[in-house]
């Protein structure tokens, strides 16, 4: 395999692993309110949150773009805070993937909150755990497989993006080429080889991701309906 | 101080519970009421589970919620233990995970009931290494009991804790609550819908309708006071307290003194000494003018008539008293018109059957 591709394959994971636990950093709280919550917000924040879902990725990342250019309000913070401008670089990338990967990790965790329900958390304060607690020790536990898929999904989407990279984080190698970018070269530059090693490679990483999951989560659910756990 | 004043006051939709109420320290209070009452949220709030406006709780002597000091320990915080009506054991551990999550939060030195003696008493020995989805509904049951009381609560507080289980399932934990109370010293809240359960468990009683007291006080007094709803229906029974005086073994009987004279009991077990609690159902009593001779029925107790209610359609409760002790009696209409029973009626009560309860 070339240079370029193996800088775009490192950097696209490091990429989705930052992303990946930001995701699950932000997402927890996001998720746990939104379970919890009885907030006429709800609505509305819910359906930012799934925005992603159906929105080209291309105007997220246009107005991302806007945003934080030179004359977006974020822009004109960053760059009053020294930060420089966020667009083209990898902390752009980073916030752009963490709201377009956003539902993958927040709605697994949400609906596996809503199902744990209100009881174990009132046993546990019963039994003098205090909401940490009680969340570190029988929320989190209970809520592993959702994590797991969270995980998974967050980073597996995270690595498919394209359109969003390409507007805000534009082609830059080492930089801002995730592999995605590097493949659309490859092939704009007819060199089918290379492009199949990077194409096939996402295909059969996708496709184990997507069978670990299935293989992992339906066993566990079959066992304990087996056993009549309510 | 001891005992536990509750003082809430919700308003909630169509629902209000307005108790103000003073519950002794200690032995087991029975909240009891039709479903609706009130019973659930009232435990709900005691707990902390729930939040009232303007409400006050202590407990012997703790103030655990005082809205007009702005005081309120949130529920992890207050020494109690909590039984839900289903055991609600946490999934991911075993029994043995379920019975330590309580206890290694409770600093050392506030230990009083110790885990071995928790699960000696609810019997779950053989059960530790278990997962809880693997238990029967009466042994979770077993074990969510054991679990709160492994915190050594200075008040346990137990939701219709057999309400979920078949009639099998029940009387396999009945006899541990027994134990429950008269091995430890701990004051429960027991809310129940069952007269059985208040009969066998409750040295008080907490009577609410939609939300409103009642009548609190002794248990044995309110559930044969007239004007109260448990001295009425099919399960309406006076409790008695006894000692056993004699034994005649070759019958299987037993023979206790009570207040209104010597009973006899079918249970070839008991010892002479023992102090036994009696049930004796409104529905198993007759009346007669006249003690009669050459009758089957062993006890009958001579009794002056204090009360009279009309029951079902065409029927009278009955409330006698034996020498002190108060029985109930369940008749016809015809039957009380033809003895004309009346207060201060002296009759004989024939009693079919006794339980004895522990």
């Amino acid at each position: 395999m070339d240079q370029a591709s193996l800088q775009a394959i490192w950097l696209t994971v490091r990429l989705a692993t930052t992303t990946t636990l930001v995701l699950l950093l932000l997402g927890t709280p996001l998720a746990w309110w939104l379970s919890r919550t009885r907030s006429w917000v709800k609505g509305p924040v819910s359906a930012v949150v799934a925005l992603p879902l159906i929105l080209p990725p291309v105007v997220l990342g246009f107005y991302l773009l806007v945003l934080m250019g030179p004359q977006g309000p974020v822009g004109q913070l960053t760059q009053s805070l020294g930060w420089g401008l966020l667009p083209f670089s990898f902390a752009g990338l980073v916030i752009g993937s963490v709201l377009y990967s956003m539902p993958f990790v927040v709605q697994p965790l949400q609906n596996a909150f809503e199902a744990i329900g209100e009881r174990p958390l009132e046993v546990a304060a019963t039994l003098r755990a205090s909401p940490l607690d009680t969340f570190m020790t029988v929320v989190f536990p209970l809520a592993r497989p959702a994590y797991l898929t969270a995980a998974v999904m967050g980073f597996a989407h995270t690595v498919g993006e394209f359109g969003i990279v390409l507007m805000l984080g534009g082609n830059i190698p080492g930089k801002t080429r995730v592999m995605s970018v590097q493949i659309y070269d490859h092939v704009e530059a007819l060199e089918y080889t290379q492009a199949h090693w990077l194409a096939g490679g996402l295909m059969l990483f996708s496709f184990v991701v997507l069978l670990a999951l299935y293989m992992l989560q339906p066993t566990g659910r079959r066992r304990g309906s087996l056993r009549g756990e309510a | 101080m001891k005992g536990i004043t509750a003082i809430f006051s919700q308003r909630n939709g169509d629902f209000s519970l307005d108790v103000p109420l003073a519950l002794p320290g200690r032995g087991v209070t029975a909240i009891y009421g039709p479903s609706g009452s009130g019973k659930t949220t009232l435990l709900r709030c005691i707990a902390g589970l729930e939040r009232t406006k303007g409400g006050y709780l202590s407990v012997n002597g703790e103030v655990w919620q005082d809205d007009r000091a702005g005081l309120f320990v949130p529920v992890h915080q207050r020494p109690l233990g909590y039984v839900f009506q289903e055991a609600s054991l946490f999934a991911h551990l075993d029994v043995q995970g379920n019975l330590d999550y309580g206890l290694k939060r409770v600093p050392a030195d506030k230990r009083r009931v110790p885990l071995d003696q928790a699960i000696e008493l609810l019997g779950i020995g053989q059960l530790l290494k278990r997962r809880s989805n693997t238990l029967s509904g009466g042994e979770r049951q077993r074990v969510a009991i054991a679990r709160a009381l492994a915190t050594s609560p200075s008040l346990l507080l137990m939701d219709e804790p057999l309400a979920s289980l078949d009639v099998q399932r029940k009387a396999e934990i009945l006899p541990y609550l027994e134990r429950l109370h008269d091995e430890l010293d701990m004051p429960v809240l027991y809310v129940s819908h069952s007269p059985d359960e208040v009969a066998r468990l409750a040295d008080h009683l907490v009577l609410l309708d939609k939300g409103k007291l009642l009548a609190a006080g002794p248990a044995r007094e309110l559930m044969t006071r007239m004007d109260l709803p448990m001295a009425h229906g099919d399960s309406a029974a006076a409790i008695i307290d006894a000692t056993v005086s004699g034994l005649e073994p070759h019958y299987h009987l037993s023979h206790a003194d009570f207040a209104g004279g010597r009973i006899s009991l079918l249970n070839p077990k008991l010892q002479v000494g023992q102090r036994v609690r009696v049930r004796i159902q409104a529905r198993d009593v007759s009346l007669t003018l006249a003690r009669h001779e050459g009758s089957s029925v062993l006890n009958v107790f001579a009794a002056v008539v204090s009360g009279l209610s009309p029951d079902n359609p065409g029927q009278v409760m009955v409330s006698l008293d034996a020498g002190g002790s108060t029985l109930l009696a369940r008749v016809t209409q015809k039957s009380a018109d033809a003895l004309a029973l009346a207060p201060g009626k002296a009759v004989f009560a024939q009693v079919k059957g006794v339980a004895v309860l522990g």
